[in-house]
């Protein structure tokens, strides 16, 4: 085998490596940024020179090898390369290549574009361990162009009735790519300190992004009348957003094609942005690999693999026990 | 049809009882008589008859969306609402249309005459035609079930706000058994007589949990009247045009169900409303529930069963005299008024007055309060003396003082997914006891764990499932939970041979071990004593 499932993750054997372990390890090659991705703890990093600001301000002082997309690297006897991914700026699938055989691992992707992010790349491989966080047939995604005037409208609506728009998205990634979609002549956009913490790793290694404000404890709301106001899910109902009333509450995230999911989480508005494939995304993207065996891994992964083995592929579940923690759902995704 | 999407979407984006409101009084403002006729019908639970099964309906939507039929069942506990489902995996329509929401109910009713090729056809050309959210309010028609968030009474307050009538009298008119093919627009909403129909009830009036208020806070003891509160279920009896009516809280015509309340027309005179609790009765006491249960299944009862489980009105309510509507009166002077009206009934009467319980001090009441199972009571009804009959649940006049559940500490070994909002978690338990080295099942509970507590046990279920049925996943022995419940009965149709009554989840006991769980001995203690 290329790669190996082990307690501590994805493992190849000839380059005595892991592939976003969650046990701490000599050897970790990261496929992204994000927490269930990139765990400290390990003895040496290597990610994508786009993955690496955002991992360095994340895990601190790390041993960090960057990489960038498509270069060889040579890990024991085994070939090793990065590419885009789509998911967020950054984001790698990991192709490995042991005597003529080609394993690759998706990570997290997405492959339709965004204005942000790598555009995803598939790569040709014999087996394909794939993610599916959406593989339902029920999750499939409108273009970016109707996402922006579906939050624009809602944005300026807000603002016409004197409210603040407290709009949820994940710190990483995920607010970035809500801010490319903004209208900024509807008004500010404030940010909250983890998104812009985020905001100032991307713009220094050059992403263009909107001008935002970070709110700081000594910020007036008052003086930024109908702004839309960033920040991560878990601040929405925290003391923090207090501050911004009245507002309407928004969320972006795949999960909110669900109108179950939405209703729980309380907001008046949910917006189906997600970083992940739809459930045709994922099925052009494992037809463009030409591979054979699919390992299915985070996500409906039993269902997702029945599918994949009617379609005529091998397709395997990765056990849970084998794919760590997955985030809770709606927080990210 | 498109106005109504958009006010069903405008609710459903919403948690503002305010907001929902405005939408809903917005639309009844504007919409043509029979679009708001159908809303009004709808949002209180008249749906139109389900002409194609759900299990067509799936057959159809798996196919147009060119998926297998096992992957769309699949998907369905994930997404929790099979109207959405369908809306969600289907591909984008190609047409678009412009009728109403009375148009398509209208095309739907019609093909209740029509042979399933012919159906199909519709529906597969009704769903090119929507875009995803229409299709989900389009599907719910389809399969019945247009829950919202948008109570009985948000709508009867925005039909207020739109027309500028009296909420109270909407209310009442809206009561009974009307559905759109049977009134107007204008004779349910704007005619002049709202008691124009002889069966119409009255909106019942609804008490607050007493929960953390001390019955002390309530003021001198003077100024209430305490009755038991019976576990039987709500009923108004009218007498009105030589005909008797009995209707249940929720709203459903019961008269032929308990036919010996029929003869309580040899008692009361024409023009009387009484609100009470129809019982099952065995000559000294109301019967547990299960009996009554029995007769509320049945559309007419057989002889066996009327002998086994003969129901009675314990009224408690008086609010139609001599066609006079008494509801604004005090309760005091309702209650003297009962009181009369029945003192003279003969022992056989189906009906008699629901005692009132003297008590000079809030002392003494808590140790009637006590010993309410062994009146066979559930606990204990607070109406304070000069209250009138409100519409609805109206806090500060009548409170329920109910006793404390009973409990017990049990196993969780099945866990299903939820449905609507709490689709894609699992909520749905079932729990067992210890019997030696077994566990039986005795019990399923779904609510009382808070939201965070839901999303941790399911993270648990995915890890720790055992088998799969289906749905239902058989999971790992090791959490245990303290389930309250507020009866227990014996039952030959569950193998653990008990039934509760209300059972929820009253707390997550991470503090105990599988082997600390109670038995099943311990449960049959349980059901001797309090059976």
């Amino acid at each position: 085998m290329v790669l190996e499932f082990k307690p501590q993750g994805i493992y190849c054997p000839t380059g005595d490596f892991f592939i976003d372990p969650w046990r701490p390890v000599d050897r970790a090659l990261i496929t992204h940024g994000h927490a269930d991705h990139a765990r400290w703890g390990h003895g040496r990093y290597l990610a994508t020179q786009a993955a690496a600001p955002v991992m360095r301000h994340r895990l601190g002082d790390i041993h960090l090898e960057e990489i960038r997309y498509d270069e060889p690297r040579r890990i024991g006897g085994a070939s090793v390369s990065f590419h885009p991914a789509g998911h967020v700026p950054g984001s790698a699938q990991i192709r490995v290549e042991v005597g003529g055989e080609v394993w690759v691992v998706s990570g997290d992707y997405k492959t339709a574009p965004d204005r942000l992010s790598e555009p995803f790349e598939p790569v040709r491989c014999h087996s394909f361990i794939t993610e599916c966080t959406f593989g339902l047939p029920v999750f499939t995604w409108t273009d970016e162009t109707t996402i922006a005037t579906e939050i624009n409208t809602w944005w300026a609506a807000n603002r016409a009735a004197g409210k603040f728009s407290l709009l949820g998205a994940y710190a990483l990634g995920k607010a970035q790519r809500v801010m490319t979609l903004l209208d900024p002549s509807n008004g500010p956009i404030l940010t909250h300190g983890a998104v812009e913490n985020t905001n100032a790793v991307l713009r220094a290694q050059g992403l263009d992004l909107p001008d935002t404000v970070a709110v700081t404890p000594d910020l007036k709301a008052a003086d930024y009348p109908g702004a839309l106001v960033l920040a991560p899910p878990s601040a929405l109902g925290a003391t923090w957003a207090r501050r911004f009333r009245p507002a309407a509450t928004g969320f972006a995230s795949g999960w909110m094609r669900l109108r179950g999911v939405r209703r729980r989480r309380a907001v008046d508005r949910g917006f189906v942005v997600s970083d992940h494939a739809d459930w045709d995304g994922l099925n052009s993207a494992i037809a463009e690999t030409g591979a054979e065996n699919i390992y299915a891994t985070h996500g409906y992964t039993e269902i997702f693999a029945r599918w994949l083995n009617a379609q005529g592929y091998n397709a395997h579940v990765v056990p849970t026990e084998f794919s760590g923690e997955p985030l809770d759902d709606g927080e990210a995704a | 049809m498109k106005r109504f999407t958009a006010l069903y979407t405008a609710i459903d984006q919403t948690t503002k009882t305010t907001v929902k409101v405005n939408e809903l009084a917005r639309y009844f403002a504007a919409a043509p008589d029979d679009d708001r006729l159908w809303t009004v019908a709808l949002f209180s639970g008249r749906r139109p008859r389900r002409a194609i099964t759900t299990t067509r309906l799936r057959e159809w939507a798996a196919e147009r969306a060119g998926i297998p039929l096992w992957l769309f069942e699949e998907s369905y506990p994930i997404v929790g609402d099979l109207a959405e489902t369908i809306a969600l995996v289907l591909p984008p329509p190609t047409r678009n249309h412009e009728n109403s929401l009375s148009d398509w109910i209208a095309s739907l009713r019609a093909l209740d005459k029509k042979d399933d090729d012919a159906r199909k056809t519709a529906v597969l050309a009704a769903w090119d035609q929507m875009e995803a959210q229409e299709r989900l309010v389009f599907n719910k028609l389809l399969t019945g079930g247009f829950r919202v968030g948008v109570s009985r009474k948000l709508m009867t307050r925005a039909l207020a706000q739109a027309t500028g009538r009296d909420e109270a009298e909407l209310a009442h008119r809206l009561m009974g058994d009307w559905t759109p093919d049977t009134t107007t627009w204008t004779t349910l909403i704007e005619a002049p007589d709202a008691s124009a129909d002889l069966s119409r009830p009255y909106p019942f009036c609804l008490a607050h949990g007493l929960d953390d208020t001390r019955p002390e806070e309530l003021g001198p003891p003077d100024d209430w009247y305490a009755e038991w509160k019976w576990d039987g279920i709500r009923g108004q009896l009218i007498r009105r045009g030589g005909e008797h009516f009995v209707w249940s809280r929720g709203e459903e015509l019961m008269t032929d169900r308990f036919p010996e309340l029929a003869r309580a027309r040899d008692h009361l005179p024409d023009g009387t409303v009484i609100d009470g609790e129809v019982v099952a009765w065995d000559g000294t006491g109301p019967m547990p529930f299960n009996a009554l249960q029995k007769r509320i299944g049945r559309k007419r009862a057989p002889k066996k069963l009327l002998a086994e489980a003969p129901v009675l009105l314990l009224a408690y309510d008086l609010l139609e005299e001599q066609g006079d509507d008494l509801r604004d009166l005090p309760f005091a002077t309702r209650r003297a008024r009962l009181d009369a009206l029945l003192m003279d009934l003969p022992q056989e009467a189906p009906l008699r007055a629901s005692p009132l319980l003297p008590f000079p001090t809030w002392h003494d009441l808590s140790e009637t309060r006590a010993q309410a199972r062994g009146a066979r009571a559930e606990g204990l009804m607070l109406k304070r003396k000069d209250s009138p009959y409100h519409a609805g649940r109206k806090k500060g006049d009548w409170w329920k003082w109910k006793l404390d559940p009973l409990t017990i500490d049990a196993v969780m070994i099945y866990a299903q997914q939820g449905h609507g909002r709490r689709a894609n978690l699992f909520t749905d338990f079932t729990f067992a006891v210890r019997a030696g080295n077994d566990l039986v099942p005795f019990t399923k509970a779904y609510s009382g764990l808070t939201d965070a507590e839901f999303r941790k046990i399911t993270a648990w279920v995915r890890k720790n499932t055992l088998q799969r049925f289906g749905p239902v996943r058989q999971v790992k022995p090791e959490h245990v939970f303290e389930i309250a419940f507020e009866g227990i009965h014996q039952s030959p149709r569950h193998k653990s041979g008990v039934a509760l009554r209300f059972p929820r989840m009253k707390r997550w006991r991470h503090d105990k071990p599988l082997n600390e769980a109670n038995t099943l001995d311990d449960l049959h203690q349980l059901l001797a004593q309090y059976g």
